[in-house]
């Protein structure tokens, strides 16, 4: 009689705090629900209209559902050869961004890890850029990466001849791609990855995942086999993008404001390890740089993943930064998202301008989404 | 039912004594939002219109929004998401013409100011080529509170005479004179970033085109790939030769400081440059530095202007009204203009207010040829606009005067340039 009470009494509790948290965490589920997800579904169906045509802001604008016109037209119309730039200079200073900022963030976390004083101050010193808004960190490096001052006259102070590189305005390109092949490229690139990853499987003899990578790295080969032979190409005529040196100057200023996060992501990383592990290693007769290699580093390598995910989504997001220090119109530096904020707000092209950001979603996606679905996964086991 | 009737004739008296009176308080009181982009430099003058009109309607409050930085890139941005979402300011800040037209014209969100122009007699002293621009078949659309003119060269005439070159009438003088200047190690022309670009590439497609071609292509009558248009790339790609390397890293006030410290020879930039020598660089109109119509437009006025509209459904329309009506009063514009750096846009403003560089424009402004700024949206709609920064770019990757001339083309056609 008693245990029937104490358990209904129970029952009845838990019931009221399953209904106490729902109601607690009702308004931002609906919150997300109407402002992130509703307007993902609105900027989708926008992108899939032509609104932009002429009178795009009357009160009752004529809009018509063309499907994925715009998109088509993104990467194949004449006129957006802007676009297509900004994806290969997206894609680049991406690459440069995230293995710039990893290595330096790692250099710092460990030289730090090994100061006897003085940890916190250069702890500060180095995470410090990080509390500037980007928008600062930008006008800062604009001055810096003037062709007639800055960095350029450094050189002058030890009697050497001034610097003479164009940091943000250099036309100058490597890595030079035809965009009509592009898709050739991708699925090279992705092979590539592939093959490592099935390479690394096979060596840990993780057989189930090997098997995977390798069946889509054959697939990949029979896509890039027929593309080849069927011809398959983006545009009738070469279109030419590549690596803008200018690039260089943007990656500086953002190296600089986002390598004191990765040093303190290392730096907790290190902390963890125990030294219990180093220890062992050493009374295995391992060198300093030994445990270094053989212990700490693997050991960090969730923390890669996890800033390679936080770096890699800034920076296919990054707007403000290249704004403030190359301003809207130049091309050698631009990214998707300026040109989609020029498309909707300046162009009234509100439909390309939507397009754009789906896009944008969808990389982003690609990078976030199998980094959560991992953490879930290892969260259940 | 006759009492009923009476009743509607009681109502509809009442609504309509309600509608005048609200009509007629609102022109002496409540509110006034000026949304622009105009602080910094072009602050102070502002702040003059405001004060006077304040004087003028002490009843009326006055609240002045202002979205600043990337010359009206994100005044326009924050305006456009305000207008979607039915929250018109009583008035706002655009340039004359094609950008006012080709976005809010077109979408029906201003109102027609033909009756305003008339009533206040703006037709005998604001220039029939002026109006024009700033007009469809359907009406006026807004009142111009000052002119620029986009094809003025600087230069500092002491330099020159040090360098034995002369003022260049046309581009092909200046081809001749820059290898020589070059080889001086002086820069023959400044030019800065790519907005910068487009506004030397007007000057030079309007001497190589002449005005009556210029207007042609803006209302469909010549082709974008006619040979003449591309005759003007051509010229434009070799001017550029003579050009700083590092244009696009610089500001337009960097691209004129090159003239002054004498690293540069000419620079062609609007009229706000003048401005920015006379009050920033403290130095004299004509012997500290010296202008010219930009190189083959001599009697031509390139404008570009800053006007205010009224837009459909503004809250406090009699008060907007009344701020139009003071702008294009000869007082208004007096008032503005000389702090603004700009000239009025009526023939019978008082010059004595003005100094050197802006009364010498003033007197072009009446005898001169007016035509359209294409970089400072005259001529063309904001979609146009947008895609040109492409088509420069294009050009000044490639360097290829057909490949430029045929993507305008596409562009143009795209934005419905001349329909």
């Amino acid at each position: 009689m008693v245990s029937t009470a104490t358990r209904t009494v129970r029952g009845m509790q838990s019931r009221r705090d399953r209904v106490a948290a729902i109601l607690i965490i009702l308004p931002s589920i609906v919150l997300l629900a109407i402002f992130v997800y509703g307007f993902i579904g609105q900027t989708l169906k926008v992108s899939l209209t032509d609104w932009g045509r002429e009178a795009a802001l009357a009160l009752h604008p004529e809009i018509s559902y063309v499907g994925l016109k715009n998109y088509h037209e993104l990467f194949t119309g004449f006129l957006n050869m802007r676009f297509r730039q900004d994806l290969a200079n997206m894609f680049f200073f991406t690459l440069a961004f995230v293995g710039l900022s990893l290595f330096v963030g790692l250099v710092l976390a460990t030289l730090i890890d090994q100061l006897v004083w003085g940890e916190t101050f250069f702890r500060t010193v180095f995470l410090y850029p990080m509390s500037l808004s980007l928008v600062v960190t930008g006008t800062v490096w604009r001055w810096l990466l003037q062709p007639r001052g800055g960095i350029n006259v450094l050189p002058t102070l030890v009697g050497l001849p001034a610097g003479e590189f164009l940091w943000l305005s250099s036309r100058e390109q490597r890595l030079i791609f035809d965009w009509s092949h592009v898709l050739y490229y991708i699925c090279i690139i992705v092979l590539v990855v592939m093959a490592f990853m099935a390479y690394g499987h096979h060596r840990r003899g993780e057989r189930q995942q090997f098997r995977t990578k390798a069946v889509i790295s054959a697939v990949l080969i029979g896509i890039l086999v027929i593309g080849v032979a069927g011809g398959i190409t983006l545009l009738d005529y070469p279109e030419e993008h590549g690596f803008n040196k200018a690039i260089w100057g943007v990656v500086m200023a953002a190296v600089w404001q986002m390598s004191g996060y990765t040093m303190a992501l290392y730096l907790a990383g290190l902390r963890t390890i125990s030294d219990e592990l180093r220890e062992a290693a050493r009374v295995d007769g391992a060198g300093k740089f030994q445990i270094y290699r053989y212990v700490d580093l693997p050991l960090l390598k969730p923390i890669t993943v996890s800033a390679v995910v936080i770096l890699g989504h800034i920076a296919l997001k990054i707007f403000d930064l290249i704004f403030a220090m190359a301003g809207p119109d130049h091309v050698p530096t631009s990214v998707p998202a300026i040109t989609m904020f020029l498309k909707t707000f300046r162009g009234n092209e509100f439909a390309v301008g939507s397009s754009i950001g789906i896009i944008l979603l969808i990389l982003v996606s690609l990078l976030i989404i199998p980094y959560l679905a991992n953490s879930f996964k290892t969260g259940e086991q | 039912m006759k009492t009923s009737r009476w009743l509607r004739f009681a109502i509809v008296c009442a609504a309509m004594v309600l509608a005048f009176a609200s009509v007629a308080q609102a022109a002496v009181s409540g509110k006034l939002e000026i949304f622009s982009w105009w602080a910094g430099d072009e602050g102070p003058a502002l702040e003059a219109l405001i004060d006077k009109y304040e004087k003028m309607y002490p009843g009326v409050k006055v609240v002045n929004s202002t979205v600043t930085g990337g010359a009206g890139v994100h005044a326009k941005a924050v305006l456009k998401t305000r207008l979607l979402g039915g929250d018109p300011p009583d008035t706002f800040q655009v340039h004359a013409g094609q950008e006012l037209i080709g976005t809010w014209v077109v979408a029906d969100r201003m109102e027609d100011l033909t009756e305003l122009y008339e009533q206040e007699g703006w037709h005998k002293v604001f220039p029939a080529g002026l109006v024009k621009l700033l007009s469809t078949d359907k009406g006026i659309w807004s009142v111009p509170v000052n002119i620029h003119r986009s094809n003025v060269m600087f230069f500092i005439p002491d330099n020159l005479s040090k360098w034995g070159v002369g003022v260049p009438a046309t581009w092909e003088e200046f081809l001749k004179i820059a290898p020589d200047l070059k080889a001086k190690g002086v820069v023959p022309l400044s030019v800065a970033e790519n907005w910068t670009q487009t506004h030397l590439w007007e000057s030079v497609a309007l001497s190589v085109l002449g005005p009556d071609k210029w207007e042609k292509l803006w209302n469909g009558e010549l082709s974008w790939k006619s040979p003449e248009v591309i005759k003007a790339w051509e010229m434009f790609g070799d001017i550029l030769e003579y050009t700083n390397a590092d244009a696009s890293s610089l500001s337009w006030q960097q691209a004129t400081d090159m003239v002054v410290k004498g690293q540069a020879a000419f620079n062609i930039m609007g009229d706000w440059a003048a401005g920015y020598m006379t009050t920033t660089l403290k130095l004299k109109p004509g012997t500290g530095f010296g202008w010219a119509a930009s190189p083959g437009t001599n009697g031509i006025f390139m404008m570009l202007s800053d006007s205010f509209g009224l837009p459909v459904g503004c809250p406090n329309r009699g008060n907007a009204i009344a701020w139009l009506k003071m702008l294009g009063s000869r007082d208004g514009q007096d008032t503005f203009n000389p702090l603004k750096g700009s000239i009025s846009a009526r023939t019978d403003s008082d010059l004595s207010k003005y100094d050197a560089y802006l009364q010498s424009a003033a007197n072009d402004w009446r005898s001169n040829k007016i035509v359209g700024s294409l970089a400072h949206g005259v001529t063309a709609n904001e979609r146009f606009m947008n895609d040109f920064a492409t088509v420069m770019e294009i050009f000044l990757q490639t360097k290829n005067a057909n490949a430029a001339a045929n993507a305008a083309e596409a562009v143009a056609i795209q934005a419905g340039i001349g329909r």
